[in-house]
């Protein structure tokens, strides 16, 4: 009833936000919403299926260049973009799953990035179409009103977040989801009792491709600039791995948390230039040492049976009395 | 011609890269955990020789006989009291913390070191040439460097075959908990295994310096060719990592000549080729034990 009446609340809030809201409030929500995309898109894949990357800004990049393709050389409404986005990251992620699911652990994280790598590398080379390293603008925008644009930029950001949020928590309580978390336990051990290891990591790993594409195209729609190395930047990456480890790796409720403490974080820090990196970097490491179910980990400790957004299916009370 | 010194610079780049490789390759091999901050240490180590010839006025080769032994106990303090604590929780947190790590050293050398390009000197070795044939002249430091590495590898090697801690090493990479009943402490090990690869890291750190010039967000592309190096190699082979090396310097020569902007993703592009052909690279050492 309590999770009810919060979810209600929560919602109204966001979806009346744009009537009663300050157009900086209304930025700043958008930006919670594409990092919560973001880190909800990797956590599902190293929380559940020990698929840490450190490269899912090749998805971003390739987002933001779907924005680029389609809006300024085909002419499509740069907000229709964001679903194509999606898809051309669902395009580009399964070749390179075939390349990357030959590798495990720490050799899977590091070839991710290998990859992204490629890409960033193959944009900054294509200068008479890509605009190489210095880029291109999405100029389709400008036919938008400003107050407009910002509304449906908003609503869309709501929409993408809700979407991927909503698809996670699906996936997780799907049959899949079922052979992710015992594949996670154990791989030999998922895959003797008939899981289908790879085609399940292949499902989430595609996922989480295309929550990351949409949300790149999404972040270039308020960006409005789209350079190669800001688009491909290593720092998407390590954003949201400090996200997902600050709230929680392997829950739903720890990448919400995550993403609300790491950009107050950044704002309280923004001003000291290198220090707020540095930070993080000391914040992340301390976690995983002190604290490494985050701190929706802590919270859940203390009210166990608690959450907005159960996904854990628990043993029937007479059966746990045989224990 | 052209050809030949291809060639020949792509096999002395390789040198280089073996280097690079082979820090990182002894923490692969012995804790099966991949260190992603092995890049920044590199820049850390170059800037820490920098330091030492503006301040007590060492040249950078000199500097070694403090740099070697000070990244020895930074290792084996990183990995006694951070990274032992999660050994049993998988490869994750060593990969979460190693990130951290980069940020942490990648943002304290910036605000340390500002910004700005910084160049190690060394006189005459910098510009020294060796003319091999009318129109072919090959730099003294990339031979300097490919000579180290084989110094490097060779006494590794013997460290490996001939003493009871490198049988030890090789003991606990291969089961740990077999080595530990043996009397070993994994843990001890684990950390000279880091203090090692440091002292590797504080050596190739001063010859990459010299080289060329650094700065302080330098660290991740090194981690990119390290990391090829091994993946081309195979995992915990000594020989590997110079067969790695050399294919990648070849590779990137090879693209670079053919197109400039192709030098970096040619050996991109050839390490994802190994990986399709061989996901365990060409002489792996060791089996992957998850």
């Amino acid at each position: 009833m309590v999770r009810n009446l919060l979810l209600a609340a929560a919602g109204i809030t966001l979806l009346s936000l744009p009537l009663w809201g300050t157009a900086f409030m209304q930025r700043s929500v958008v930006e919670f919403l594409y990092f919560l995309t973001l880190a909800i898109a990797w956590n599902v894949m190293a929380g559940y299926a020990g698929l840490v990357s450190i490269g899912q800004q090749a998805f971003v990049g390739i987002g933001a260049y779907a924005l680029v393709v389609f809006s300024e050389d085909l002419g499509i409404n740069p907000f229709l973009t964001i679903p194509l986005a999606a898809l051309v990251a669902v395009a580009a992620a399964l070749p390179a799953s075939w390349v990357l699911f030959r590798l495990r652990g720490a050799y899977f994280a590091v070839a991710t990035w290998v990859v992204a790598e490629v890409f960033r590398l193959l944009v900054n080379a294509s200068i008479d179409w890509l605009g190489g390293g210095r880029g291109r603008a999405v100029r389709g925008l400008m036919q938008f009103d400003r107050h407009l644009r910002e509304d449906i930029t908003y609503y869309v950001a709501l929409g993408l977040a809700g979407l991927t949020l909503f698809g996670a928590i699906w996936l997780l309580r799907s049959g899949t989801g079922l052979g992710l978390m015992a594949l996670r336990d154990s791989e030999s051990g998922a895959e003797s009792v008939g899981v289908k290891t790879k085609r399940t990591k292949r499902t989430v790993y595609l996922f989480a491709a295309a929550a990351a594409g949409a949300a790149g195209a999404l972040i270039y729609i308020m960006q409005v600039n789209v350079r190669p190395d800001a688009a491909f930047s290593i720092n998407w990456a390590a954003y949201v791995i400090f996200i997902v480890v600050i709230g929680g790796i392997g829950t739903i409720e720890g990448p919400i948390i995550g993403t609300l403490i790491f950009l107050v974080l950044r704002e309280a820090l923004s001003d000291l230039e290198g220090w707020s990196m540095l930070i993080f970097g000391i914040v992340a490491i301390a976690m995983m040492l002190f604290a490494p179910r985050g701190v929706w980990g802590l919270i859940a400790d203390r009210w166990p049976g608690g959450g907005l957004f159960p996904i854990r299916r628990t043993m029937p009370e007479r059966l746990k009395a045989k224990e | 011609m052209i050809l030949i010194s291809t060639l020949v610079n792509g096999v002395l780049l390789g040198g280089f890269y073996a280097l690079l490789g082979l820090g990182l390759s002894l923490t692969f091999g012995i804790m099966r955990t991949v260190n992603l901050a092995h890049g920044d240490l590199v820049v850390l180590a170059s800037f820490l020789a920098l330091a030492i010839a503006d301040y007590i006025g060492l040249s950078p080769i000199a500097s070694s006989l403090l740099l070697v032994p000070f990244m020895f106990a930074l290792g084996y303090a990183l990995q006694s009291v951070v990274l032992n604590r999660r050994l049993k929780d998988g490869m994750m947190p060593a990969v979460i913390i190693t990130f951290g790590l980069a940020f942490v050293i990648q943002n304290g050398l910036l605000i340390t070191f500002s910004a700005d390009r910084a160049v190690l000197r060394q006189g005459a070795i910098e510009t020294a040439g060796i003319t091999l044939m009318p129109g072919l002249t090959i730099g003294l430091l990339p031979v300097v460097t490919f000579a180290v590495v084989l110094l490097l590898l060779g006494g590794l090697h013997l460290l490996f075959t001939r003493t009871l801690i490198g049988r030890a090493f090789r003991a606990t990479s291969d089961d740990t908990q077999i080595a530990a009943l043996m009397g070993i402490d994994p843990k001890h090990i684990y950390a000279l295994a880091m203090g090692l690869a440091c002292s590797i890291i504080a050596v190739t750190g001063i010859l990459t310096g010299m080289r060329s010039n650094f700065s302080a967000f330098d660290g991740p592309i090194r981690l990119i060719f390290a990391f090829e190096v091994i993946i081309i190699g195979g995992m915990g082979s000594l020989y590997g990592v110079l067969a790695g090396g050399i294919i990648l310097g070849l590779a990137q020569t090879i693209g670079g000549a053919i197109n400039p902007t192709w030098f970096q993703l040619a050996g991109h592009v050839a390490t994802l080729a190994v990986l399709m052909v061989r996901p365990s690279g060409l002489f792996p050492a060791t089996i992957d034990r998850n």
